[in-house]
């Protein structure tokens, strides 16, 4: 275990470095004039230049990479060009938005999915299959930005419009404000980004659990006279996680895409409409910030998928 | 009255190829605290017809009458035949290596068979009781081997794990699919040999299928002989050996090597397919002594001699003792 958590920590940092390099050099593959655009149409080359030098981009760009490095190792990811306020600071204040809707998210698709897909495995063929398998295809094939669209004109544009003002049209409450607004604001984020997912683990769940109950050792279960949907849920579906966990940990890497474009459709401020803005203004150090958070988030979550996939499967040793 | 009366057992799946009819007609009884063994080759339906009767063949239609201790499990409800499941008919299957589940300690597994029947049995009592069945079957250590999962044990480990977990609640019946042909030799007649013990101590009867006529001289009371889906011959032990009727019975028993050195004849031809039965007798195709009359259904009738030996034959029946021998 000490050994599995060293191994793994130290490629995550590897990823991380990489990424951080090459996030530096697509930034100056691309000509910036960020300098330009902060002094604006009347700024002169003098002020420029002065600009240039105080956001530190006069400099060659391994130097300004080191620089860089030898602030976030001491845990500075520097600060925002426009503002100069500390990216940490940035990424401090949408992260609560953005672990909101992606926790809330996961949930509710796990949820969905694994719920969707034993009951399509335990009657298969049947109408409830049917109609579950068409639902789960129709909304795997569905554009996310499309459904959130969808969602916000039936549900907040409509509803308000026949005057029941149920939901927001977009925007956040902080928790900190009451868990009712939080809850309305959120919402139909979530249900934009979980039925999207969902569809996959309806599929997954179903296939794994029809599998996991044409096993001998749920014969056996049978065999003891223990009730059926304890056969089910505590014999069979206990062995049908398996493969949706090893797929969740390779959704949270798409989850990251799903919440950039969630985020924008329903105007949450979170990390990814964060993201997006800094892109658009090239500001740097805050695309760097929340790439390597972003990537170091995913990175940790993965060793926490391993190692739960370790304690429900009594038969993988992690190394 | 026998612990379990079987009459007329038909049981057949609906698949797109057609209507497959796994078993047919089947008739046998188990006297309280005997062996029945169940032999045929591969397919014969032994495992449909012993799952059929405790309620774990799904999207079969099932006809006949099945009756345990009064109860008739082929109409009784999905409760009543849980109830019986585990506490009154216990059952081991042929694979060891899956037949326990790999995420759940062997205790786990067996608290939770006691359990299921008797909640007034406390989480720790039934633990202990766990422990002592473990103990009984020859796992050694069995304190502390009882928190480890399946795949720490063997294969005739886990046969014997199994066997504990079918015997923890007494049961009247066990029944035992093919208990022994994973296992190699050695460790073969040790997990019979257990089950031997544990029959004799707890007056158990067993229904043991196999295809292995060994198996069947060392464990059975009584034989039923099963081929597509019915009964060819049915006897006690001995007349299957010495005074056996049935063309097929004989070809079994040429395939059996008696001596490992010995060349094993295994019987020419296969099984009829299951959808579309031959008319007359199902063993025909593959009989050497067939003639005219068996374009014809053969009825199971006595053979003479012993009142329990039957055969579906149209053979005459006393001269074929000397064919046997
Ligand atoms: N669910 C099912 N649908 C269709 N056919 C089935 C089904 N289950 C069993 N069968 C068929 O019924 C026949 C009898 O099967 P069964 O498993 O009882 O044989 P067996 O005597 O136990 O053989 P073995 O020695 O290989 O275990 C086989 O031909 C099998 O293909
Ligand atoms: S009835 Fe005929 S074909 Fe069938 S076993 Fe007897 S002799 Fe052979
Ligand atoms: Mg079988």
């Amino acid at each position: 275990m000490a050994m599995f958590l060293i191994r793994r920590i130290g490629h995550g940092i590897l990823v991380l470095w990489l990424i951080s390099v090459a996030v530096f050099a697509l930034f100056f593959v691309a000509p910036s004039n960020v300098a330009q655009t902060l002094a604006g149409r009347q700024g002169t080359p003098e002020t420029i230049a002065l600009i240039k030098h105080r956001l530190g981009l006069d400099l060659p760009v391994w130097q300004q990479y080191l620089h860089f490095l030898g602030n976030a190792v001491k845990g500075n990811l520097g600060y925002d060009y426009y503002h100069q306020v500390p990216v940490t600071h940035i990424i401090g204040q949408a992260l609560p938005i953005t672990v909101s809707l992606a926790l809330g998210a996961a949930v509710l698709w796990l949820a969905l999915g694994v719920f969707n897909g034993v009951i399509s495995a335990t009657h298969p063929r049947s109408l409830a299959d049917r109609g579950l398998t068409l639902f789960a295809l129709f909304f795997y094939s569905f554009p996310s930005f499309l459904l959130g669209l969808l969602l916000l004109y039936f549900l907040y544009f409509r509803l308000t419009l026949s005057g029941f003002g149920w939901f927001p049209a977009g925007g956040y409450a902080p928790l900190a404000g009451g868990i009712g607004p939080w809850f309305q604001h959120l919402l139909l984020p979530w249900v934009a980004l979980a039925l999207l997912l969902a569809a996959t683990y309806t599929r997954l769940t179903r296939g794994s659990m029809l599998d996991v109950l044409g096993e001998d050792y749920i014969r056996t279960a049978r065999s003891k006279g223990i009730r059926e949907s304890r056969v089910v849920v505590v014999h069979g579906l206990r062995s049908a996680l398996t493969p949706v966990v090893t797929q969740f940990g390779i959704d949270l890497g798409q989850l990251i895409g799903g919440v950039v474009v969630t985020e924008t459709v329903f105007s949450l401020p979170g990390l990814g409409q964060t993201a997006v803005t800094a892109i658009n203004q090239q500001d740097l150090p805050v695309i760097i910030g929340i790439v390597l958070f972003a990537s170091a988030a995913v990175v940790v979550a993965n060793i926490l998928v391993d190692i739960g996939y370790a304690v429900l499967d009594p038969r993988v040793r992690l190394h | 009255m026998a612990l379990l009366q079987v009459r007329d057992l038909k049981v057949s799946f609906d698949t797109p190829d057609g209507t497959v009819r796994a078993v047919r007609g089947l008739s046998f009884d188990v006297e309280a605290g005997q062996t029945l063994a169940v032999v045929g080759e591969s397919g014969s339906g032994k495992s449909v017809a012993t799952q059929t009767i405790t309620g774990l063949t799904r999207g079969a239609k099932v006809s006949g009458t099945a009756y345990f201790d009064g109860t008739d499990l082929i109409t009784a409800d999905q409760a009543t035949l849980r109830r019986l499941r585990g506490a009154q008919i216990g059952m081991i299957f042929q694979d060891p290596l899956s037949s326990l589940h790999p995420q759940y300690r062997i205790g786990w597994q067996i608290v939770e068979m006691i359990r299921a029947h008797d909640l007034t049995i406390s989480k720790q009592a039934a633990r202990k009781r766990a422990a002592e069945l473990l103990t009984l079957v020859g796992i050694p250590r069995a304190a502390e081997r009882i928190d480890d999962y399946p795949h720490q044990f063997s294969g005739g480990m886990r046969q014997r794990v199994m066997i504990a977990m079918a015997m923890a609640l007494d049961p009247a019946l066990l029944i035992a699919d093919e208990p022994t042909t994973a296992l190699d030799v050695t460790v073969q007649a040790q997990v019979l040999n257990v089950m031997r013990r544990l029959q004799e101590q707890f007056g158990t009867a067993i229904i043991l299928i196999t295809h292995d006529l060994g198996v069947v001289a060392e464990m059975a009371d009584e034989v039923v002989v099963m081929y597509a889906g019915a009964v060819m011959e049915r006897a006690p032990r001995r007349d299957i050996f010495y005074r056996n009727h049935h063309p097929y019975t004989q070809g079994l028993l040429a395939s059996l090597p008696a001596r490992s050195e010995d060349r094993l004849t295994p019987i020419p031809g296969t099984p009829p397919s299951l959808i579309s039965l031959p008319k007359g007798c199902p063993f025909a195709a593959r009989c050497s002594h067939v003639f005219d009359k068996c374009s014809e259904p053969p009825p199971l009738t006595d053979v003479g001699g012993d009142p329990r030996h039957q055969s579906a034959c149209w053979l005459p029946h006393d001269v074929n003792e000397a064919v046997a021998s």
